[in-house]
């Protein structure tokens, strides 16, 4: 998951296809001339990157490439493609693609379903549209200009006539294909009807009716139902099991040890048991005795330590600008202070799950809910030692994501115990496997020491960043990007890098990195614009104010966000003693955010109440789904700042919602949400609100409490919510 | 093995299965029911949650066998249509983010408002606070409850 800058404008060059199918319905796709050529050289029938297809009886399809999360992006982006043709949305049918090339990619995260796909779907609309109006030109035998599209209809202005796309298809097909930079395609809010409009998801009617969407609801006759036991200790291997007595217990008709590899993303050893219900595998696991092998004795006592002793060395240089030392020496104010979070877990609330199924020629078809299913195709192949083109993956709705499914463990997991067994299995984690075997948010520790000018301004931040990885490098989501803020906002600048090595698995968790280190940053600036004397939000505008060299964020489309924030927040408004506001600002995934958080305080006790919200993504395409996002992410991060994974003899101390308690309802902030609909392309919503709420509502924390919140979980500060 | 009958959504199904055998799994593994959902098996997130005789009941916490006799309605027989009050709030409100907890709320919700048709947002957080729910949906809970509270109101007057 990168941070990619979007860059206005059609960036890469895109193709338009029609084609009229023998039951008479338009195909109208956008492909790219990469995946046109993949498609070509392999002889294989052409499939567009999306498409939108127009049926005899006036149903319009759109084909969902991505897999849905609860991002929203199974309705978002055929909203665009609605929009662009100018049909009824309720006319429209969504159908979700199963993995393959020619779609390009197929994956959630890093915020880019929205980015990637604007330029596509509105080509495909639009492009859709320029055919039928001429169709209806060329009908009527009238000049185009005169024909003006409406509700799924053409119709010629000056004779009034009209024809329903659905008439104008044969005609549609016969005409030459626009080239792209013809069509006008919609950028600005004031040019839309649809888009920004309030649009409840397309998959709405099955969950509220209980059909089956998710992976755990995948049923294949005859299926098998399967549990899959891992060393607590990452990676340790089978040395014993007494699976003879496993394989004799009731319904079960399976256990054998898997030997497995040693990559923590992979298939790792293990026992697997497969029963004819999954209860009845996960019965026969309380019996089952595994003697492990393991070298890995993690513990987060040991972590502490070690960061302690790091701390006090330099660290590697990542990047150093101007004096900052001796900015330091010669400023007014020096403020210090350090900042901790702990890992945490995904907790997605359907635990890992994949279904597999193995036809004796050796073909695999899987049903996987995963976030990057290609990943997850090359993982099985490779580990199987089977041909990529012998593995079928259909993608199914997921119960939560988070980053937690951009690795694919539990799909190689499915796969291998599938051709052990030759035919179909449901490998479904326990919520204990999910909670211990996860690609955890790694911890941190933030050294900061910045120093104030006599006008009050931080002209220098000195950063040491203590965090995790192996052979000195930082792990799966522990890195910081030597550019990030406040580089660039002073002119003396200096950040370190110390790495305790581990062997706990980490990988990306909403907003990588971000969603964790925004919160000491954010928090850091409180303490400065503290003893600097000044307002958060004034400090804020001026850190905001000039930059050194490349800034580091749009500082304009920042500062209108924080200004928003405040000024729906009534920042500065007289407060009961017990009460408190707090703000952050963050940028990242091509997102604007600003939070202002309002607490109560009870002694020790807080409670959030409510969240102000400014946003910049560029158009709002869903306003629902757009404020899901901004709603689901206040309070995840909320949620998260009470929670911690910890370690002890190399393995996950927490295993289930007992002791990894997330946020329940009576716990849960309101939150008010504003966007600033600029005509900037749009960019994703699934991670930009989370960093900035964290250090919004700590913040506020400490103006309720004047407790500065410097270690999370909020406990570790004497905190309760 | 046991045999045991048990009445799901008006009908009666008999089935087999190991006595200590929780009802979620009757309904999963053996019915194909697979609305009500697995999180974390001891209790205390509410995805599984069914109504038994009108009142919510945790599925993953109770033998099947102990169910025998007893009305058990999932979220495939709350209405096969989604038209009872709280789907049609819910898909309005446009509660669901990823959807997995959303049959557990769905359920619970139409318990509380069976019992109180008016519930202020306290008796809302208080019914509530057993579903978890972790893409933070709760805001829309609570306004889709107090939206089912009106169509059913204008159900209640119209009939």
């Amino acid at each position: 998951m990168k941070t990619t800058e979007q860059k206005p404008g059609l960036s890469r060059r895109a193709f338009l296809k029609v084609v009229i199918m023998a039951s008479g319905s338009l195909m109208i796709g956008v492909t790219k001339a990469s995946t046109a050529t993949i498609a070509k050289a392999a002889g294989e029938p052409w499939i567009p990157n999306l498409y939108v297809r127009i049926d005899r009886d006036g149903r319009i399809t759109i084909v969902s490439k991505n897999p849905e999360a609860g991002q929203g992006v199974k309705t978002a982006l055929p909203m665009v493609v609605a929009e662009c043709l100018e049909v009824d949305w309720k006319t429209v049918h969504v159908e979700q693609a199963p993995l393959d090339d020619r779609y390009g990619r197929q994956v959630v995260g890093g915020s880019r379903g929205t980015p990637d796909g604007w330029d596509d779907l509105r080509i495909a609309g639009a492009g859709a549209l320029y055919l039928l109006t001429a169709a209806a030109a060329r009908k009527w035998s009238v000049p185009a200009s005169q024909c003006i599209a409406r509700n799924g209809s053409i119709v010629h202005r000056p004779s009034d006539r009209s024809a329903r796309y659905e008439t104008l298809l044969d005609i549609a097909a016969g005409l030459p294909v626009p080239d792209v930079s013809e069509l006008k395609l919609k950028r600005r809010p004031g040019e839309f009807s649809l888009l920004g409009s309030f649009v409840p998801g397309v998959d709405n009617p099955k969950i509220v009716t209980g059909q089956p969407l998710f992976g755990c609801d995948i049923r294949i006759d005859g299926m098998l139902y399967a549990i899959y036991e891992k060393c607590p200790a990452y990676g340790g291997k089978v040395r014993s099991a007494n699976i003879e007595e496993i394989a004799k217990l009731p319904g079960v008709t399976h256990a054998f040890v898997v030997e497995g590899t040693q990559d923590l993303t992979g298939l790792l050893p293990g026992v697997a048991i497969v029963a004819k219900s999954w209860w009845e595998a996960d019965s026969a696991r309380r019996r089952l005795r595994v003697t492990w092998r393991s070298g890995h004795t993690d513990s987060t006592i040991d972590y502490d330590t070690k960061a302690e002793g790091l701390s006090r060395e330099a660290g590697a240089t990542l990047r150093s600008d101007g004096h900052v030392e001796t900015a330091l020496e010669s400023a007014k104010t020096v403020v210090t202070a350090s900042y901790y979070y702990p890992f945490v877990s995904h907790a997605n609330m359907e635990p890992q799950n994949c279904t597999a199924l193995y036809h004796e020629s050796g073909a695999m078809e899987l049903w996987a809910p995963s976030q990057n299913p290609k990943a997850g195709r090359i993982l099985i192949a490779e580990t199987l030692g089977i041909p990529e083109n012998s593995i079928r993956v259909n993608l199914t709705r997921i119960g939560g994501g988070f980053g937690r499914r951009l690795v694919n463990d539990f799909m190689v997991e499915a796969a291998w115990i599938a051709r052990e067994i030759r035919g179909a299995v449901q490998l479904q984690w326990s919520r204990e496997d999910d909670m211990r075997h996860d690609f955890y948010r790694p911890a941190a520790w933030h050294h900061f020491t910045a120093g104030i000018n006599d006008r009050n301004s931080m002209i220098a931040f000195d950063h040491h960043f203590v965090t995790f990885g192996k052979d000195g490098r930082p792990a799966s989501g522990a890195g910081i990007p030597s550019g990030h803020y406040p580089a660039g906002l002073v002119p003396h600048f200096r950040l370190r890098r110390s790495v305790i090595e581990t062997n706990v698995p980490t990988g990306p968790w909403r907003s990588p990195g971000h969603s964790a280190y925004c919160w000491a940053y954010q928090s850091f600036f409180d303490e400065v614009a503290l003893a600097a004397g000044r307002d958060p939000l004034a400090f804020r505008l001026d850190l905001l104010s000039k930059s050194y060299g490349k800034p580091p964020l749009d500082l304009t489309r920042t500062r209108a966000t924080l200004e928003l924030a405040a000024s729906k927040a009534g920042w500065g408004r007289k407060l009961d003693d017990n009460r408190g506001l707090g703000m952050a600002f963050h940028f990242d995934h091509g997102g604007f955010v600003s939070h202002v958080a309002e607490v109560v305080a009870d002694g020790s006790r807080v409670k959030v109440e409510k969240v102000y919200s400014a946003v910049d993504v560029g158009p709002v395409i869903n306003l629902s789904g757009a404020k899901n996002q901004v709603e689901g992410c206040v309070i995840d991060a909320l949620s998260t700042a009470q929670l911690e994974i910890t370690f002890a003899n190399g393995a996950a101390e927490q295993g289930n919602f007992d002791n990894y308690g997330l946020l329940r309802i009576n716990q849960s902030p309101e939150v008010e949400c504003h966007f600033l609909q600029s005509d900037n392309p749009p960019s994703g919503l699934g991670e930009p609100p989370i960093a900035p709420a964290t250090p919004a509502i700590t913040n506020a924390i400490f103006a309720a409490t004047g407790t500065r919140i410097r270690k999370l979980p909020l406990i570790r500060s004497g905190i309760r919510i | 093995m046991i045999r045991i009958n048990l009445k799901i959504n008006g009908s009666i199904h008999t089935l087999d299965v190991p006595p200590e055998m929780p009802l979620l799994w009757a309904l999963r593994d053996k019915l194909n029911l697979v609305g009500t959902k697995y999180s974390c098996g001891i209790g205390i997130c509410g995805s599984c949650t069914v109504l038994v005789n009108g009142n919510p009941l945790h599925a993953c916490a109770v033998p099947a066998s102990a169910m025998a006799g007893k009305e058990i309605i999932t979220i495939e027989g709350l209405s096969p249509d989604g038209s009872h009050p709280v789907q049609k709030a819910w898909n309005d409100e446009d509660v669901p983010q990823c959807g997995y907890c959303q049959a557990g709320q769905i359920l619970t919700a139409v318990a509380l408002l069976a019992r109180n048709p008016a519930p202020s947002d306290e008796d809302i957080d208080v019914a509530m606070s057993g579903n978890l729910c972790r893409c933070g949906t709760y805001p829309r809970i609570r306004k889709a409850i107090k939206r089912a509270a009106e169509y059913a109101s204008r159900e209640r007057g119209a009939s």
